[in-house]
């Protein structure tokens, strides 16, 4: 397998772990804004943000396979 | 859903489907008998240039020259990239001062001494030329001012509107502009720095909103080439530089004490806690650099990637596959562009707001 292959790799993987995070962040703010519907606009600001915390991790690998690809 | 709102939808579905294929028009600039790289074609488009390359007409390419600006050990030396004639493989040399120049992967290299022509090493590196600084109008800086005259337009019409009106309503380019100005206070500043220090950074968080979104947005017209300014990494380098010395600026006792003596917890893990907390200083604007170049230059990746498609499997056959999902990524990546920008905003303020955080009691 070569460098490159390997660097494909690590990207999906990457892009699992995000996927997991996104989901459950998403799942969970989808719940709470179901049960406090009042609640709606901030939850949806606070699932955001932590979205882009999760994907930042995620596109750390899609650079990082970037790099060696 | 009405004959009206169902005639838009089609309408702009058609508009995006001609700007993809403009996408496509470009890369037939391939003669025939030589093989299709993707790769390389993709990361031509997403790299910087020294010249703005619009299409190709007969294999011929249609460019506009952009100046060319060298720092060389001699002084400064200043010629158009059009002297080069879109050579981008070091063989066409300019002589300027009695010094050669030759572009290569669009850098610029000075040849040594009396060396006639470019030497490479066995990976492709030239050996006998040195790289003097390139303080160039390249294509991204070219496109940054284009949105900035752009953005000037639009606030200082959107401005002069509310001069003239008497009752203060926003009229024209003011009623496109004031609700997202009221977002960014409303949803961004106040949540996120507190109802009374959130004014001093209003100025500072709409630049970077409007800056970021107009510069995505122009990443996506096919005209521009895709000019992929906020998928720099010196441009997105930069913004989150502001970002991190207003923090650092900014930041009260509190916030000092926060990294290196954190209040709450015993000795041991305050000092445990330190080194963490200094690299977290320093890890913020670091995320914030890398989640806009890599979403952005992704989203053009993947487009390239879908167009390049038909001209990989060489048949129309495929044509419409790939047209359906680069439209299909092009609609997401407009949603993108207000989210990176948001996103980046949002955290910028969320970081001034931790830096001016009271002491709870």
């Amino acid at each position: 397998m070569t460098i490159t292959g390997i660097a494909a790799i690590g990207a999906g993987l990457a892009a699992i772990g995000a996927g997991v995070g996104i989901g459950r962040i998403g799942g969970s703010a989808m719940e709470a804004m179901a049960r406090q519907p009042e609640m709606h606009g901030k939850i949806q600001t606070s699932a955001l943000i932590l979205a882009a915390f999760v994907e930042a991790v995620a596109l750390f690998g899609v650079v990082v396979a970037f790099l060696q690809g | 859903m009405t004959l009206n709102t169902f005639r838009n939808v089609l309408f702009s579905a058609l508009f995006m489907v001609i700007s993809t294929m403009g996408f496509a028009n470009e890369d037939t600039e391939n003669p025939e008998n030589e093989k299709f790289d993707a790769k390389e074609m993709i990361l031509h488009h997403v790299k910087d240039a020294h010249e703005f390359h619009i299409m190709d007409i007969n294999d011929k390419p249609v460019s506009i020259p952009l100046p060319i600006i060298l720092y060389t050990d001699n002084g400064l030396v200043t010629f158009m990239s059009s002297e080069f004639h879109h050579d981008d493989s070091g063989q066409h040399i300019v002589e300027k001062n009695g010094m050669k120049f030759v572009k290569l992967h669009e850098k610029i290299y000075q040849l040594d001494g009396d060396a006639e022509a470019v030497a490479f090493d066995e990976e492709h590196h030239p050996t006998n030329a040195s790289k003097p600084y390139d303080l160039s109008i390249t294509r991204n800086v070219f496109m940054m001012w284009v949105s900035v005259f752009v953005l000037l337009l639009i606030f200082v019409t959107a401005a002069r509107s509310y001069r003239k009106s008497e009752d203060n309503m926003p009229k024209g380019v003011a009623g496109f502009i004031e609700p997202l100005v009221v977002f960014v206070r409303d949803e961004i500043a106040k949540p996120m720095i507190g109802e009374h220090r959130y004014k001093k950074y209003m100025p500072y968080l709409l630049t970077i909103f409007f800056f970021i979104w107009i510069n995505n947005i122009f990443g996506l017209i096919p005209i521009f080439n895709g000019a992929n300014v906020s998928g720099n990494i010196a441009f997105t380098f930069t913004l989150a530089l502001f970002t991190f010395i207003i923090t650092t600026l900014v930041g009260n006792k509190n916030y000092w004490k926060h990294i290196f003596w954190m209040p709450g917890v015993p000795v041991p893990m305050k000092i445990f806690l330190m080194p963490i907390e200094i690299i977290g200083m320093f890890v913020k604007p670091i995320s914030l650099m890398i989640r806009l170049f890599a979403n952005i230059t992704a989203g053009h990746v993947i487009i390239l990637a879908l167009m390049s498609l038909i001209f990989v499997f060489k048949s129309v056959a495929i044509a419409p596959v790939s047209i359906a999902f680069s439209l299909f990524i092009t609609v997401i990546e407009i949603i993108v562009t207000a989210i990176q920008a948001y996103i980046f905003t949002i955290l910028s303020a969320l970081y001034f707001g931790m830096a001016t955080e009271e002491e709870h009691h």
